[in-house]
């Protein structure tokens, strides 16, 4: 078993065995050479290290009202009060309420005399997590008060909290849009690229219809004529399904040309000569040798339905409330009126930004290590 | 060359039937028929409509016949007399109320693809000639970040701005003394200074892909046999790189022309929405969200047509810069 002859070497970064290693360990190297494509990797996992624990992570509940702090802006941090004494816990300026003379609203007003310590797993409101485990930590919040790090919109929700949650919703529809997307691209891809002739012809010509008409108006329709009564669950579903049905076209023209190709490859031959059935073929000798290319496509288009279900939302054809996505919270802000009074409800917007960027660095250098072989 | 222009053509035709399928399904989509909303309309008058009534309505418009006949007259309809249906939300003619915003949408994604082309490609080319400089550098992380902004967020962020800096709306096409005034060279020019934000905020995303696709077309082309052959025949460095490189880098741009033309078309409803801009996105929208069908399947049959002819017209340009294409018939 340990005979030092057959001791496979460990592999240290030093003396790597590129005629030694899997294909996926070479893609793996060359992967990490492109260092954006790595802080693209970072910034992906923190998002969805957020959504997946947003619950503990968020302050409060996202649908819980803050009466004492409606649409009222970003609490900053500090280390430092008023009289420049340090204080290692950080804290927030207590807020109190005030009428104001004019509109006899209740505003907020900051109030230096006093602080509010920041704790971290603090209890808070009661919440289940996953829609398991009934529990009532949270990660952090003010002791004494409470703290918004991104302002409340105009009914005094949290809108750190909100964008936590609208990070899980909003993942999951580029997700499940993805995978359906994946499905269909593969199966269709996969028809034409093995049978070719006329139903390859057939189905090119068909992506090449879909591409050319636009893709915005069409989900628009299509959402819009979503009957109103559903809930927000089937929404949600025909939502990314809708999606889906734009988003393939990519991946089946990947699955396509490489099968096309492959077919023609000596080792596909030799597998055929060796009395392999169609579908063993495909799998097993076809398939894991353009995986790499559907998953660098499936990175791409990852942020397409992403946006794309953010603008529908933004909208109001989309995900509606009580779903939260970030697209469902940039709704709020559509007007100048609300953004000119409440521009932090623009922070949302960030997330998107911050996401669609991840994915196209990790895409960049995914299509450069798809192919390991290359120079 | 002949043959190409007319497959091409024929395609053109396929693709516009098949988009008038699509609008006219998109129509029939929502449960109920124009009767049925006429109904409700009424009932909610306090004027309710009698069956009688209704049956002789469907019997009019047709409602009662089997859809492809629907399809044929509508389809028909369109062809012949430019009718394009009744919106009953606005109590006019589907054609005409497109008709008058139609103009504006046009102007907005005209004028924002000529300007992409017009900052991207010397951005491009220069990129990829002064590859890894700190321009290179600079316009890459620039570009990176225009590709990731959903285009509405930046019109809301460049609107807050504009609030902020300069205390006006930036929203809308024309300033409130030329809102209704008819046409003159004053409104025109009133039109072009509001532009621009419109144009920026469709346009953004699209140079910043477009300025990619230039940089590597361009960089694949420079390191070839044929640049060295020519700087070694002595060629001036500017008529070099302007006379093969970059001809020959156009000719991938210049085929995808109908494609960022479908790009903009598709995201101008969104811009003009969130800008308010006097143009059929605002219309599009309230069509969609009332549920006024012909309206919207118009609009959607029309933006779709556009960028149907504009992928006709690139190919056609196609034929113009490379030879390979034109000669393929001889």
């Amino acid at each position: 078993m340990t005979s030092p002859v057959l001791a496979i070497p460990k592999l240290k970064k030093s003396n790597r065995r590129p005629e030694m290693a899997t294909q996926w360990q070479l893609m793996w190297w060359k992967f990490k050479k492109h260092h954006m494509a790595l802080v693209g990797m970072i910034m992906l996992s923190l998002l969805v290290f957020s959504a997946v624990f947003a619950e503990i992570l968020s302050p409060e509940i996202p649908t819980e009202r803050n009466n004492k702090y409606l649409a009222s802006g970003p609490m900053g941090i500090h280390f430092f009060d008023s009289e420049w004494n340090f204080h290692l816990r950080p804290f927030v300026y207590s807020r109190s309420t005030k009428r104001d003379p004019v509109t006899l609203r209740k505003i907020a007003v900051v109030d230096e005399t006093k602080l509010w310590p920041i704790e971290f797993f603090v209890t808070g409101s009661p919440y289940k997590f996953w829609g398991l485990v009934e529990t009532d930590i949270h990660f952090f919040g003010a002791k004494g008060g409470f703290v918004h790090l991104f302002g409340t919109d105009s009914l005094g929700r949290d809108v750190f909290s909100r964008s936590l949650y609208a990070t899980r919703i909003s993942l999951s529809v580029g997700l499940v849009g993805v995978t359906f997307a994946f499905i269909l691209g593969a199966i269709i891809g996969g028809i034409a690229g093995y049978f070719g002739g006329i139903i390859d012809n057939l189905i090119m010509r068909l992506i090449e219809f879909i591409r050319s008409i636009p893709t915005l108006p069409l989900w628009l329709a299509l959402s819009a004529a979503l009957p109103r009564e559903w809930s927000s669950l089937q929404v949600y579903l025909a939502i990314t399904v809708i999606l889906a049905m734009i988003g393939w076209t990519h991946l089946a023209r990947t699955v396509r040309s490489k099968l096309l190709a492959l077919r023609e490859e000596d080792f596909t031959v030799a597998a055929r000569l060796s009395g392999c059935t169609d579908m063993r073929i495909i799998l097993r000798h076809l398939l894991p040798a353009f995986m790499s290319y559907m998953i660098v496509d499936v990175t791409i288009a990852f942020p397409e339905i992403l946006l794309a279900e953010t603008s529908l939302s933004f909208l109001g054809l989309g995900l509606r409330e009580p779903a939260e996505s970030w697209g469902v919270l940039l709704f709020a802000a559509q007007n100048v009126r609300s953004i000119s009074h409440m521009p932090w409800l623009l922070i949302p917007g960030l997330f998107i930004i911050v996401a669609v960027l991840a994915f196209n660095f990790v895409g960049d250098g995914m299509r450069d290590a798809a192919d390991p072989y290359s120079k | 060359m002949i043959r190409f222009v007319f497959s091409r053509f024929v395609y053109m035709v396929l693709t516009m039937a098949a988009v008038s399928v699509i609008a006219f399904i998109l129509i029939q989509l929502p449960p109920g028929d124009f009767a049925d909303s006429y109904a409700n309309k009424r009932q909610q008058a306090g004027a309710p409509i009698t069956t009688e009534e209704l049956d002789n309505m469907r019997h009019q418009l047709g409602l009662d016949q089997p859809w492809h006949i629907q399809y044929g007259s509508w389809v028909s309809n369109m062809v012949l007399r430019g009718d394009m249906g009744y919106s009953w939300e606005w109590r006019r003619p589907v054609a005409d109320v497109i008709g008058d915003r139609l103009p504006l949408t046009l102007a907005l994604a005209f004028s924002t693809l000529f300007l992409m082309y017009l900052i991207a490609i010397p951005i491009g080319i220069y990129s990829a000639v002064r590859q890894y400089s700190a321009t290179d550098h600079l316009f890459s992380t620039a570009g990176y970040v225009g590709l990731a902004t959903p285009n509405f967020l930046l019109a809301l962020i460049l609107m807050y701005l504009g609030q902020k800096w300069f205390g006006q709306s930036v929203g809308g096409l024309f300033s409130p003394e030329y809102q209704d005034a008819p046409w003159s060279w004053g409104r025109v020019g009133n039109l072009i200074e509001h532009l621009w934000v419109p144009v920026i905020v469709l346009g953004t995303a699209g140079t910043a892909y477009l300025i990619r696709t230039v940089r590597a077309s361009t960089l694949d082309e420079l390191d070839k046999m044929y640049v060295m052959a020519a700087r070694a025949g002595g060629l001036s460095p500017m008529r070099l790189l302007l006379k093969y490189p970059v001809r020959m880098a156009l000719n991938p741009i210049v085929a995808t022309l109908g494609w960022r033309l479908t790009y903009v078309i598709s995201g101008a409803p969104i811009v003009g929405v969130v800008m308010s801009l006097p143009d059929t996105g605002p219309l599009f929208l309230h069509s969609l969200l009332n549920q006024d069908m012909y309206l919207a399947g118009g609009m959607v049959l029309i933006y779709c047509a556009f960028t149907i002819i504009g992928t006709f017209i690139s190919d056609l340009l196609l034929i113009l810069i490379d030879p390979r294409i034109r000669m393929q018939g001889n």
